[in-house]
């Protein structure tokens, strides 16, 4: 058997499974209701860049600055990765990485 | 005579002075109204940044959040008022600052981010019924063309960027050095971001280049199982059509 014929198949195979599954999917009509968004994600009038509560914050502007220790980063390790040797991207993203030539 | 761009000047660099002339209703001098409104232009566009990107957030901490926000909305303030496109620019900024060259996935994180808040807001589509899938010949197959939803992006990292992710919003193990293809479908309402499996983002990536489904798959490769892939496209309602030729 050919490779496209079992690709045939293949599609064939996993439509199938979504097609049984689709028909019970529709049966459960959905409908979005307001104020249930993930935070952040609706534009609306309550969204992000409305708020009023600039007045009690004040913005203290500055050009540089030294990164201080805080935030989850300080416990995600990939010590392997931090000088680029083990990256294991495609060859379009390490081609990335190179200097110009 | 204070014109609209001395106004505007002002607004987003504090070195400057306050523009002369403005007064109050009372016909009294209004500086310090105008650095209020300043302090509020600064403020609301960071908190913008912040609730578009919350992972990078808590990555780096909400102190060093602020400061890169505050350097970015100076140099790149809003061009539409439509606030869930703001910070379209900011992965590639934060990947430009000297200060976070240790954290080098975190330009791959906001790009996430990024995608997931373009999918939501994408335009809707009608889903492909799987069944369209099932009974076509090695050649109407072989030649089709998949149209993918408009709420699909894809994301190629060098770094475990979904892990990280998952890691930082959702409690997710610790991550591993691997690279990571992300897709981002949106089933429902919401994004939904999927781990790809190897090949998955090259036949995908040729599916957005509008290559037919034999192409698509020259593209992934001999070693490609199409099988997964195909499961998180169709699970995902990131297919809108098929296209005969």
């Amino acid at each position: 058997m050919s490779n496209t014929i079992k690709t045939v198949a293949l599609v064939s195979a996993v439509a199938a499974s979504f097609a049984a599954h689709a028909t019970t999917a529709t049966a459960m009509d959905k409908e979005k209701c307001f104020g249930v968004s993930l935070a952040g994600k609706n534009d609306c009038a309550a969204g992000p860049g409305t708020t009023c509560a600039g007045t009690s914050k004040v913005d203290y502007q500055g050009n540089a600055w030294t990164l201080v220790d805080a935030g989850t980063c300080a416990s995600i390790e990939l010590p392997a990765m931090a000088d680029g040797k083990a990256r294991m991207g495609s060859l379009e993203e390490l081609e990335r990485d190179l200097p110009a030539s | 005579m204070t014109t609209q761009s001395d106004f505007r000047a002002a607004l987003l660099d504090a070195a400057l002075p306050v523009p002369p002339g403005l007064l109050d209703g009372q016909g009294q001098p209004a500086g310090r109204r105008y650095a209020v409104y300043r302090n509020n232009v600064a403020v609301s566009l960071a908190e913008a940044l912040e609730t578009a990107f919350p992972a990078v957030s808590k990555l780096i901490g909400a102190e060093n959040f602020a400061k890169a926000a505050g350097l970015f909305l100076r140099q790149e303030p809003p061009s539409s008022p439509l606030m869930m496109h703001y910070g379209a620019g900011f992965p590639e900024f934060l990947a430009s600052l000297e200060p976070l060259q240790s954290i080098g996935y975190l330009a791959d994180v906001a790009r996430l981010e990024q995608a997931m808040r373009q999918s939501y807001h994408a335009a809707d589509a009608s889903v492909l019924d799987p069944s369209r899938l099932q009974s076509l010949s090695e050649d109407q197959l072989m030649s089709a063309r998949l149209i993918l939803a408009p709420s699909v992006r894809l994301l190629r990292s060098p770094w475990p960027v979904l892990a990280v992710y998952n890691f930082t919003m959702n409690d997710g193990a610790q991550p591993d050095a691997v690279a990571q293809d992300v897709l981002v479908t949106r089933p429902d309402y919401d994004p939904v971001p999927h781990l790809l499996p190897s090949g998955g983002a090259d036949f995908v990536s040729a599916l957005q280049n509008n290559l037919t489904f034999s192409d698509a798959m020259a593209a992934a490769g001999a070693e490609f199982d199409l099988g997964p892939t195909l499961s998180v496209l169709l699970s995902g309602g990131a297919l809108s059509d098929i296209i005969s030729t």
